[in-house]
């Protein structure tokens, strides 16, 4: 027995290529680089300039999903609680509530105690006098609350401390690096052609595993590899009004539908989202119906929402995990799949998709545990234990790089 | 409506840039960060630009458009007359067409160790629930370097510490959060620190989310000439 790991290959003889710089591939490049491998992160633009940078900024507490989507909200409260750990000082830490508004509302409070309690999430009821108390932009009608501990993050400058901590520990990222077509030889890919469009030059990167993290456009590079991958990019728009009007997260206490939160951060208010499904990613546009409706049920929970500025309004594509009868989105798991593609004829090859910007961090683990097995090498995950490096990290050491 | 715009255009190795024009088609609310995506996924695919947030939080999307520092995602293309000129910021030195040398931003701004997270002073009235001594948020600043590129005395002082991290500088004298305030104003008192403004106050003109580093600037300068003997003494000079 002991001799076995004698034998078990070592992680530094290994390159993984990592397709896609968003909050997935920046965790994964950490989660690789700490367990020993050689890992090179390619991304066609800037990093997090896909779906990642364009969230709402929520630090997910999963109460959302603790009725319909338990697998998902336990990975949330899970993976909250380890990224207060890690990314300290990156998150507003006030909490969020579900706020009841009508006596709908005050139905869903049972089942949503309930979930919540199945699931490992901490509540606490507030009778309308302490909800106001706290929060007294509230709508007056507020009947009662549920305070959870959701908080805020910025969308780039939390992934972009998963980057600087991976450069740290030796990985290479390549922002303005596209995939233009993968390397395949007998049923296996070995390496991504790639063009860097600063330069202009294409290039061929050799690697022992091609992780493909692109997100919603991870259908477009699976295709190069000639499998499938049934993601479902699935848009919404979201709203930014001037004025921080909460210092909580205030969620609608419903079962989820459009403009059911408001996140406060910095000076803003950021009122999301609607949901839809499209076939390509690269065009998302904003209806403008969608943009009132966000301003109409913001006001329901917080007036001074919907009387405030339009800040800004745009659209992200969640790169969801679903079948092609999905119509609205909304109907899907927000949990994550990872795909070894080895089951369908294709090695060296392994997809990560789904999961939210909370649970990055444990995609990364299973990924990279698919990794592991796939290559023989045994080394344990350390990214629930290690704190990163902060953001302004990235930029220092990715000018040793030569950017 | 159909817009012309005219984007900067440099690679590593050419003797100079030169500007591209290109017509876009585009919905009436359309900002210049989505034209300018629009325009690298239909006609320039090698056009570099950073974005990531689109609503004035990450600071990526920072550019000169018809000659004046804005963030390209708050910019409406509506309210901009033809041509729509769009340049890299000044003063940070350009990489690749739109995209300046950030690392370059960072050098400077990290020398003062201000943290991310402050007092959050919005809506006054509210009473943290129990467990959270006080609501916080994230600092204003989202370092898109505006107001480097409209600095007047960055453009022609290398040395000059500039807007950005001087405005961080104030706000760790305002609230410390256990930082020493009079090493921060030992390290600003110099003559490429705060003295080396002049004042032109293109930096608060320019600044997308109201942090105001000439008034921060003038601030520090205060506190200078106020009592310097004070200041270790003091938790908050700005109350002395």
């Amino acid at each position: 027995m002991a001799l076995e790991g004698v034998n078990m290959s070592r992680a530094s003889d290994f390159h993984v290529l990592i397709i896609g710089g968003g909050a997935t591939g920046a965790a994964l490049a950490h989660d690789l680089a700490l367990r020993g491998f050689r890992v090179t992160l390619v991304e066609r633009g800037e990093v997090t300039s896909g779906t990642t940078g364009r969230h709402h900024g929520l630090l997910h507490s999963g109460a959302r999903y603790a009725v319909r989507d338990p697998e998902s909200a336990r990975e949330c409260i899970e993976e909250n609680f380890i990224l207060r750990r890690i990314a300290p000082d990156s998150f507003e830490l006030n909490d969020g509530l579900f706020v009841a508004i009508t006596e709908e509302d005050e139905a869903y409070l049972e089942p949503f105690l309930e979930g919540c309690e199945a699931c490992g999430i901490p509540t606490q009821v507030l009778t309308r006098e302490q909800a106001l108390q706290m929060e007294p932009n509230l709508n007056p009608k507020v009947r009662v609350a549920v305070r959870v501990p959701d908080g805020t993050m910025d969308a780039m400058r939390l992934p972009l401390r998963f980057l600087a901590t991976a450069l740290s520990n030796g990985a290479v990222v390549r922002p303005f690096t596209e995939v233009v077509d993968l390397l395949r030889r007998n049923g296996t890919v070995y390496g991504a052609r790639v063009r860097n469009h600063i330069t202009g030059r294409e290039e061929d990167l050799l690697a022992d595993v091609v992780v493909n993290a692109a997100g919603p456009w991870a259908g477009r590079i699976a295709a190069m590899a000639g499998v499938d991958v049934p993601v479902r990019p699935s848009p919404g728009v979201l709203v930014a009004v001037e004025g921080r009007w909460t210092n909580m997260v205030i969620n609608r206490l419903h079962p989820a539908g459009d403009g059911d939160i408001i996140v406060p951060q910095r000076g803003l208010s950021i009122i999301g989202t609607t949901s839809w499904v499209v076939e390509d990613p690269d065009h998302l546009d904003v209806p403008p119906d969608h943009v009132r409706r966000m301003f109409e049920k913001g006001a329901e929970m917080v007036p001074a929402v919907g009387r405030a500025r339009l800040w800004a309004a745009w659209s992200a594509a969640r790169p969801l995990v679903g079948s092609r009868e999905a119509s609205t989105g909304r109907e899907l798991s927000r949990t994550f799949k990872c795909f070894d593609h080895a089951s369908e004829g294709v090695e060296g090859f392994v997809t990560i998709v789904g999961g939210k910007a909370t649970t990055a961090r444990a995609m990364a683990e299973t990924t990279a545990d698919v990794v592991c097995r796939k290559v023989g090498v045994s080394a344990p995950c350390r990214t629930r234990e290690v704190t990163l490096l902060p953001h302004t990290a990235y930029y220092d050491l990715l000018t040793t790089q030569g950017f | 409506m159909r817009r012309k715009f005219r984007v900067f255009r440099y690679k590593p190795g050419w003797s100079r840039h030169r500007y591209e024009t290109y017509m876009v088609d585009l919905p009436d609310t359309a900002t210049v960060l989505e034209a300018l995506i629009r325009i690298r996924r239909d006609q320039a695919p090698d056009l570099t630009l950073r974005h990531s947030c689109l609503h004035g939080s990450c600071g990526t999307c920072g550019m000169r458009i018809n000659g004046r520092e804005r963030l390209a995602c708050l910019t409406p293309v509506a309210e901009l007359p033809d041509p729509i000129t769009v340049e890299p910021l000044y003063n940070l030195g350009v990489v690749s067409d739109l995209v300046v040398d950030v690392p370059a931003f960072y050098e400077k701004f990290t020398l003062i160790e201000r943290p991310l997270l402050r007092r959050s002073e919005a809506p006054a009235q509210g009473r943290p629930p129990e467990g959270i001594p006080a609501f916080t948020r994230l600092e204003s600043c989202i370092e898109c370097g505006l107001c480097l590129s409209a600095c007047p005395v960055v453009a022609t002082d290398p040395y000059y510490l500039g807007p950005a991290a001087l405005a961080a500088a104030w706000r760790l004298v305002e609230e410390p959060r256990g930082k020493d305030p009079a090493a921060i104003l030992a390290l600003v008192d110099d003559p490429h620190g705060c003295w080396r403004c002049h004042l032109a106050m293109e930096c608060s003109e320019v600044c997308p989310t109201g942090v105001h580093p000439a008034q921060a600037i003038v601030s520090l300068r205060a506190t200078l000439s106020a009592s310097p003997k004070m200041l270790s003494q003091e938790e908050n000079p700005t109350h002395a």
